[in-house]
């Protein structure tokens, strides 16, 4: 009887979040649904007059489904039509990349931005929780130097930096590439040779993306642990005389740690647009750096598959880091209001 | 005193802004044989490929730049305090729809979808870009709005003039937003900082119009130039270093208005947990923004 207790329980929270995310991916389909429905007419008739020529009947049909040109069905058909295309992943064939159909190159650069944001980022929240954690704690010297810096990176914008660092760290010292991905010559796959050429090549966009990301969780981490300071609970630890350090981490950090998870979730999003200005500064070959390149042609097909695509991943990863928020803070889950 | 120095720095950018264009030496768009030429009593910041006045680039695009900021952060400040009061204030079904819709539109990546809008508008002015970016960014302010709200209206005074039969409208206007100020305020300063790093973005992807001169402008033909390459430091470092600093002067004023309020959110101990708190780190790359307790 407690199991079934417990599963409803856990069923119980889960599912707002579940149809949280179902409503948001409609929302998002929706919206990439009317967008090109919305644009000046000229625009999307001069992207059909440029792939006219190219493609045939499927891909023609897929590309009428999303564009909502050149049919005659009326509006509520196009969105079944489009429903059903996008839900076997058919977005047409890419005029920048053909004939490569749109998942095809999606499928291509995904993995690579999934990579070097996903590492980079985590390793900015590490950083940045950790140095505002300092920073929040009673050290007034580190304070005084570290939320400055941490607010003054956090304004930086994040290509311009990048720029420099290629700049001073690949043109200046040449100690790391300053673009690609990976070494041209070597063939892709999981050799030794390719993974060390590929990490080499990280090394740059990854530190941009840290030191630019780090600031914002610096900052936001500081703030926390200044409140959290006051609180009862930390007099209590000092009095029963714990050691600084056990009532700065154990105590502290622990409760301040919360908001900076769920902002976590949130952050998301914008660290994929950061990447992809990261990516064109460093000619990173992921999905960014697709995007960049169907801006550069107009290709409005492969631009509003990869604004998808990007949507989903951030809708899935906010699921999931909701759902571990759940986990971490039994507060949470006592009914909330 | 952080207060001051954020003020006085805005101060001056702001200044710098207004005044600008009229102490441009030369016409930014003017091309000349000096070409790439570092810092000189002629080029106060040198010259461009093109042979172009760094100096008169910059003094001319402070104005429309920090004018697409304001407008931007305008926009979705307006769009924030009336999504944000509505759904804090009435509990019911609207109120719920008002907040998913905040949550929905808080969790969309802002710079795919922009990018995509813009690039159906290449010809789109500094108007345009503003309002599309304000219409985007609301989400965040609104839902630190809906939370500052939903503590405000349980307050006594609410009550009492609900009591006396005050109208929704004037108990927003009266009891409400004097309690939201803070909140509001530190919102809109956030938004500016995130309005500039969002368009500079945009144009550096050569998105917008190239021919209204902006910071972002300016870093995008330093791109296309492969000034970095060349080393023309006094073309790039200028406009980046702007952008950085006005944010960063933003953010000092944020710090020091909410430590003053938060001396007075000390005297009444608010639960930090559930409530959402305005985390400045969640938009990596932007000015980090106020607490709210």
């Amino acid at each position: 009887m407690a199991h079934k207790a417990a599963w409803l329980r856990i069923g119980s929270l889960v599912a707002p979040k579940l149809g949280f995310f179902l409503i948001t991916l409609w929302a998002a389909l929706t919206v990439n649904f009317l967008i090109p429905r919305l644009m000046p007419g000229n625009a999307v008739d001069g992207f059909l007059g440029r792939v006219q020529g190219r493609v045939n009947g499927a891909s023609l049909d897929a590309l009428r489904a999303t564009l909502g040109v050149g049919t005659t069905d009326n509006i509520f058909q196009q969105y079944l039509t489009y429903l059903n295309a996008t839900l076997h992943l058919d977005f047409g064939v890419s005029l920048t990349f053909f004939p490569q159909s749109v998942s095809e190159v999606i499928a291509q650069s995904i993995p690579w931005t999934l990579a070097l944001v996903g590492a980079s980022t985590v390793l900015a929240f590490v950083l940045g929780t950790g140095l505002g954690i300092v920073a929040g704690w009673k050290w007034k010297r580190a304070d005084t130097f570290l939320t400055p810096f941490g607010a003054f990176i956090s304004s930086m914008p994040y290509f311009w930096f990048g720029l420099i660092v290629i700049t001073i760290f690949s043109v200046d010292l040449g100690w790391f590439p300053g673009y690609g991905g990976y070494d041209p010559t070597l063939t892709i796959g999981w050799t030794p040779e390719f993974i060390a050429s590929a990490l080499y090549h990280a090394v740059l966009p990854a530190v941009t993306i840290v030191i630019t990301a780090m600031g914002a969780w610096l900052v936001g981490m500081r703030n926390m642990m200044k409140s959290v300071t006051v609180e009862d609970y930390i007099l209590l630890a000092r009095a029963k005389g714990l050691k600084q350090g056990r009532v700065m981490w154990s105590y502290a950090a622990r409760n301040a740690l919360l908001p900076n998870v769920s902002g976590f979730a949130l952050s998301l999003g914008f660290v994929v647009s950061g990447a992809i200005l990261t990516e064109v500064v460093f000619s990173y070959p992921g999905i960014g750096q697709v995007l960049y390149q169907a801006i550069g042609n107009r290709d409005y097909l492969l631009m509003q598959a990869v604004f998808l695509i990007i949507t989903v991943t951030v809708l899935t990863l906010n699921l999931l880091s909701d759902l571990v928020y759940l986990w971490l803070d039994p507060r949470a889950r006592g009914g909330r209001s | 005193m952080k207060n001051k120095i954020g003020l006085i720095g805005l101060g001056f950018f702001v200044l710098l802004a207004i005044l600008g264009p009229l102490f441009a030496p030369y016409d930014p768009s003017a091309s000349s044989a000096d070409i790439l030429q570092g810092p000189s009593p002629a080029h106060l910041f040198g010259t461009t490929q093109q042979g172009q006045d760094v100096f008169s680039q910059f003094l001319v695009g402070a104005g429309p730049t920090l004018l697409v900021g304001f407008l931007g952060a305008a926009v979705a400040t307006v769009l924030a305090v009336i999504v944000g009061i509505t759904s804090g204030y009435f509990r019911g079904p609207l109120g719920e729809t008002l907040a998913l819709t905040s949550n929905v539109f808080l969790v969309l990546p802002t710079l795919p979808l922009l990018i995509v809008i813009v690039g159906y508008f290449p010809d789109g002015g500094a108007l345009f870009l503003g309002l599309v970016i304000g219409i985007t960014s609301w989400a965040f302010g609104a839902r630190v709005i809906r939370a500052q709200t939903l503590t405000l209206r349980s307050r006594d005074y609410v009550d009492a003039a609900r009591a006396v039969g005050d109208s929704s409208v004037k108990i927003f206007v009266f009891d409400l937003v004097p309690g939201l100020v803070p909140v509001i305020a530190s919102s809109f300063l956030f938004g500016v900082a995130y309005s500039i790093l969002t368009m500079t973005g945009l144009e550096f992807l050569g998105l917008t119009n190239l021919s209204n001169w902006t910071w972002g402008v300016m870093l995008f033909w330093t791109q296309n130039n492969a000034a970095y390459q060349q080393g023309a430091w006094w073309w790039y470092v200028p406009p980046g270093l702007a952008i950085a600093l006005v944010g960063f002067f933003l953010s000092l004023l944020n710090f020091g208005s909410s430590e003053r309020s938060r001396g007075s959110a000390r005297r009444k101990r608010v639960p930090a947990a559930n409530a959402p708190v305005l985390v400045p780190g969640t938009v990596p790359g932007t000015v980090a923004g106020g607490e709210v307790a």
